[in-house]
């Protein structure tokens, strides 16, 4: 009996033992997002699956709070340097708020990098733009171009639906939209509004917008939940075809209203390569490899870092009706 | 009676509604046409409903925090059946949703009711379970407008009269809790289980059933606005109605439902509810900036309970008598 316990005592620490060497093999990258449920998240857990694939040596654990705040982020954030990952690749829900628990992080060895949305300079040692703000600004604008030579205009208004009035990306966005104006000399600006990227208020807005501005041409959501709303609120008004509803949205959410004509077109980055990509740039990092310059993030090329350490991926792809179908089944 | 009507609390908060209402109509005409107030008021129906079964669960002394998760639940389960079975009829769906409802509403229930433990609680835990658990029971996926049968996003936008089911729904809701507050004994238990549970317990009443019943109420009405929620934004994901509990509570405070129990009614509840949705509606007319559209919406609330804590004085409940009576038996 007493040789029995010894035995399992034995092989239980044994084990133990194994499965502790096992893990220290492997290359465990957080993936930390604004909220788990959201399909653009999901998507780039995929592509942090590719990765690994890729690699072999990596474990993908991918978190984030139940719904989009600071303050959740934080916690999972403190749990995960408790658990001792070697990489964290986050996407901010605050820009400042994170930071001083980033910083503890990289304190005890571990890599951090945002992506998607950023943190403070301090709280992160490389940032991973989707695409360059620039892009994605001039995106929008050319997006609501299009809507409104879609209606046969030459000139037109369009209105901006936003998330938050403190979302980082969103801000920056609007700001890079409201510099490439000057290219569009026969677009105009009408109105800025904040849906809070919670639907009823957002469609909300969007009504009032469309109430406000009665000769309105495009509104223009770089959000997720926004375009939905306002594509569902331009329906339900009855006015499919004399306000287009354009953005940044994913094609397997917005396929229904690229159809039914509410939205002429809209642009996403693919966010599976995106998470391809934070997970390739994180797991480099901790193997060192990579300069101040320039990080290889595997199939999607090299990531070129400016003095802030901040990078872009590459350049919003437009759906419409002829292409949103093939791409609403990936994600 | 017309005295008596302008300083009952409904009367001074219906006044308030109506001020800003027309407040609003200066700045924008159109805000006070016939069609835009349907629209309001059809918009504030789910805030209605859920705010008539929160009634019924702080008037027995219980608060129900799990409401907006339930929506969330319940919308993301009847969207999901609509999508894998798009063939279903509406009213299988509908009776589905109520269901559901009334199954995460028993099982608030039923603690507080069994196992006595306060509901601020219990509902606190099943509020992070039931998100959770639609979380699960998507894995995290939306369903979206062109995953729905056009019925299920059809239904509550069907007009009869000019006004979408939606709001002909919140109008059946408010007409059945009125006649039954007022006039069945059911209703009635409400008041006495939360005026006086002592009382009511000597006289027959069983407060922790009727406890029981508040909660599966308002579990049955949030599991209806669950699918009318996703219906009329046609998308169904985990952070719907996110924060919604706090606003159908405020409703409730607003229209002078006592927070410690026993006191409230239909109509205060129902005018509770409007004012947030007036608010709602009426901020991005006026393009407040965003920034102080949070901070004006708490001033009013403050505002109308604090006019609602002056106007009308609860006579009805006499907790102390009056303190110079000892007094007057000690003279003796």
């Amino acid at each position: 009996m007493k040789n029995k316990l010894i035995t399992a005592c034995v092989l239980a620490s044994a084990t133990l033992f194994a499965s502790g060497t096992y893990a220290a093999d492997q290359v465990r990258v957080a993936l930390l997002v604004k909220a788990l449920g959201i399909g653009f998240f999901e998507a780039a857990y995929r592509g942090a699956e590719e990765a690994k694939k890729e690699l072999g040596d990596v474990e993908i654990i991918y978190t984030g709070p139940t719904s989009t705040t600071a303050e959740g982020q934080i916690e999972i954030i403190n749990s995960l340097i408790a658990q001792r990952v070697d990489a964290i690749a986050v996407s901010a829900n605050d820009a400042d708020a994170l930071v001083p628990s980033l910083k503890k992080a990289q304190q005890r060895g571990i890599k951090v990098i945002s992506w998607d949305s950023g943190v403070g300079k301090e709280g992160r040692q490389v940032h991973l733009n989707p695409s360059s703000n620039s892009l994605i600004g001039e995106m929008n604008v050319q997006l609501a171009a299009d809507a409104i030579k879609a209606k046969g205009k030459k000139s037109g208004t369009f209105a901006i639906l936003s998330a938050t009035p403190t979302s980082t990306n969103q801000n920056i966005w609007i700001g890079e939209m409201k510099k490439s104006l000057s290219k569009f000399p026969n677009l105009k600006l009408v109105d800025t509004v904040y849906g809070d990227d919670l639907a009823d208020k957002s469609f909300r807005e969007a009504t009032a917008l469309i109430k406000n501005h009665p000769d309105l041409d495009v509104i223009v959501a770089p959000t997720t939940v926004g375009i939905l709303a306002a594509a569902q609120a331009v329906s339900d008004l009855g006015l499919t075809g004399k306000v287009y509803v354009t953005g940044l949205g994913l094609p397997s959410e917005l396929a229904g209203h690229v159809h039914s004509g509410a939205i002429h077109s809209f642009a996403i980055w693919n966010p599976i390569d995106l998470g391809y990509s934070a997970t390739m740039l994180a797991y480099n990092l901790v193997k060192g490899k990579g300069t101040k310059t320039e990080i290889p993030m595997g199939r999607m090329g090299t990531l070129e870092l400016d003095k802030n350490g901040d990078g872009a991926m590459a350049k919003p792809f437009i759906y419409d009706a002829s292409n949103v179908d093939e791409f609403s089944s990936i994600f | 009676m017309l005295k008596r009507l302008i300083y009952s609390r409904e009367g001074v908060l219906s006044i308030i509604v109506l001020a800003m209402f027309f407040g609003v109509g200066v700045i924008s005409p159109d805000f006070i046409s016939l069609s835009n107030s349907v629209s309001i008021f059809n918009d504030t129906s789910i805030l209605i409903m859920l705010a008539l079964g929160q009634m019924l669960v702080i008037l027995t002394r219980c608060i129900d925090l799990s409401v907006a998760a339930n929506v969330a639940f319940t919308g993301m389960f009847v969207a999901m059946v609509n999508q894998y079975f798009p063939e279903l009829h509406m009213s299988l769906l509908i009776f589905l949703s109520l269901f559901i409802g009334a199954l995460l509403g028993a099982i608030n229930g039923l603690f507080v009711w069994l196992l006595k433990v306060p509901s601020i609680v219990i509902t606190l835990g099943t509020m992070s379970i039931y998100r959770g658990a639609t979380f699960l029971l998507s894995d995290g996926a939306w369903v979206n407008s062109h995953q729905m049968s056009e019925s299920f996003i059809g239904l509550p936008r069907y007009e009869i009269l000019s006004m979408p089911v939606l709001g002909w729904m919140a109008v059946a809701a408010i007409i059945l809790f009125f006649w039954a507050m007022k006039f069945s004994v059911w209703g009635r238990n409400f008041y006495s289980a939360g005026g006086n549970p002592m009382a009511a317990f000597y006289s027959g009443v069983n407060v922790g059933k009727v406890q029981f019943y508040a909660f599966l109420v308002s579990g049955t009405l949030s599991g209806l606005c669950g699918y009318l929620w996703v219906s009329r934004f046609a998308v169904a994901y985990v952070d719907v109605a996110n924060g919604f509990e706090l606003q159908v509570i405020a409703a409730c405070v607003i229209g002078g439902v006592s927070i410690v129990g026993g006191l409230g009614t239909v109509v205060g509840c129902v005018i509770g509810a409007l004012f947030i949705g007036v608010v709602n509606n009426a901020l991005p007319i006026i393009g407040v900036s965003p920034f102080w559209q949070m901070a004006i919406s708490g001033l009013v609330i403050i505002i109308a309970v604090i006019a609602n804590a002056t106007s009308g004085k609860d006579k009805a409940r006499i907790i102390l008598r009056n303190p110079n009576a000892n007094d007057e038996i000690r003279a003796n």
